[in-house]
């Protein structure tokens, strides 16, 4: 672990993959009893790219979030995050590949009980290992670059969903993870609240190589962050590509389906 | 019949005696509860038959047997098998068993009511079960749990004459002992009821100073 706190980032060095692979799902299969969600799905992710799912609800892309933090397993499939196998794997595996991973929910899922700056400190100092000092040194930085600086020893219920939302994204990286999941970040917001939870999120998209896996009904946000678009339908993919190619000329029928209806 | 006043005097040092023992049975009993509930709670957790079976049978067992018929059975059988506590710490223990098998209820609903989002969240974060356990999921479902931990209290404070029946002198114990030398019922009874109705009072006020304590 650096000792550098001064960045609210880290700029990694290159890794021996370069820009290469970082996620890798193969052959993954997830059914909900009879229903199956994905079905043999291949789909990998290379460093540093923000990559994002849309589809109609009920068509997996929540589903591949929940695998990659391991809240869900797979039925059948491997899936390989940094070279380092997640599933199938031993639970000891498991902890340390999560390591590189972090989450962001729909619902914030702060932590009612503790105060917004023991949110963000708690697992880097459990975890990581981190100082007391070290760690709150950084959740101010990171409160800091979601604009909250004045909520340090609130606790959650005292803010708005927007903020809570800021919150759990400073919470998220502060375990510096090398893959951020977005599930539906907006989507339990009231409308005025959205733009400043997005805003956000550009600016780390911008400022940071983190990868990110974004799922989103906010179309204008996708197509501004995103490197690739990948459209899910009934547990597959049915077509990916650039967002100004997705968006703008899509070739398969559900995908233009799908666009009128949200756009 | 009279109310005679003097008999209220010569009670009295009695009377101090007895609710000692009643307060003594009345938070040792609530704390061996509140403990030993939340281990039941806690291993009728752990996700394997080998120990939710027999946790389960032996609270089920005692939540559905009188406790009358447990402080008889610890006191009088016990010893049989060469285990000998003094009536005090033999009712206390029971009484503490007895409301451990309703408390550990109580936590089971608290601990099942925080949101699965927090379990996943500490999942994302990568905390350990333990630390997921003392640092999230516990301090918000026993936080839920105090004011139905609190009745228990209450009925606990109800059912310690039932140790009279065991030899511990606790307020009915001392109200009969005196009534019986000096007959004279009325008083003696008389200042144990006024003295339960306060004591419940003042437990169920220091609660909600309590809960009001917890919601910020």
């Amino acid at each position: 672990m650096s000792t550098d706190t001064h960045a609210p980032f880290d700029k990694k060095p290159e890794s021996p993959r370069g820009n290469g692979e970082l996620i890798r799902l193969e052959q993954v299969t997830k059914r909900f009893g009879n229903h199956t969600v994905l079905d043999h799905l291949d789909f990998s992710v290379d460093a540093g790219k923000h990559v994002t799912l849309i589809g109609p609800s009920g068509s997996g892309k929540t589903t591949i979030l929940r695998l990659l933090m391991t809240l869900l397993k797979p039925d059948e499939g491997t899936i390989t995050v940094d070279g380092e196998q997640l599933f199938p794997a031993p639970e000891k595996q498991v902890r340390e590949v999560r390591k590189k991973i972090g989450m962001v929910f729909q619902q914030f899922n702060l932590f009612p009980n503790m105060t917004v700056l023991r949110n963000i400190t708690e697992a880097p100092v459990t975890v990581l290992g981190m100082s007391k000092d070290a760690a709150e040194e950084r959740a101010r930085e990171l409160l800091e670059m979601v604009g909250l600086t004045d909520h340090v020893d609130k606790h959650p219920a005292q803010l708005s969903g927007g903020q809570q939302q800021r919150v759990a994204i400073a919470r998220a990286l502060a375990m510096r993870p090398q893959v951020l999941l977005l599930d539906e970040v907006t989507s339990a917001l009231d409308p005025e609240l959205v733009a400043g939870v997005l805003d956000v999120l550009r600016d780390i998209a911008r400022s940071t190589d983190i990868t990110m896996l974004c799922v989103t009904h906010e179309m204008n946000f996708a197509r501004d962050i995103s490197d690739q678009v990948l459209m899910f339908d009934q547990g597959r993919i049915i077509e990916a590509g650039a967002p100004e190619k997705i968006f703008s000329e899509p070739e398969h029928d559900r995908t233009r389906e799908f666009l009128s209806a949200v756009l | 019949m009279e109310w005679d006043w003097s008999a209220v005097s010569d009670f009295m040092p009695h009377f101090w005696d007895g609710l000692l023992v009643t307060l003594q049975i009345l938070v040792l009993g609530s704390l061996i509860s509140f403990a030993l509930g939340l281990v039941w709670a806690l291993l009728m957790r752990v996700p394997t038959r080998w120990v939710t079976w027999p946790v389960g049978a032996v609270t089920e067992f005692v939540r559905n047997t009188p406790l009358l018929v447990q402080l008889f059975f610890l006191f009088y059988v016990l010893p049989e098998w060469g285990v000998t506590f003094s009536a005090l710490t033999t009712g206390v223990f029971a009484i503490g068993l007895h409301y451990s098998t309703y408390t550990m209820q109580v936590y089971r609903a608290g601990i099942e009511a925080v949101p699965v989002g927090q379990w996943e969240a500490a999942t994302a974060l990568n905390l350990p079960l333990r630390r997921t356990w003392t640092a999230v999921i516990l301090p918000q479902a026993v936080r839920r749990v105090v004011p139905a931990l609190g009745n228990y209290v209450i009925s606990m404070l109800k059912d310690t004459p039932l140790l009279m029946a065991i030899t511990v002198l606790e307020m009915l114990g001392e109200a009969r002992l005196f009534s019986q030398q000096n007959f004279q019922f009325t008083e003696p009874l008389t200042v144990i009821g006024f003295a339960f109705i306060v004591i419940s009072y003042l437990a169920s006020l220091a609660l909600r100073a309590l809960e009001r304590r917890l919601v910020h």
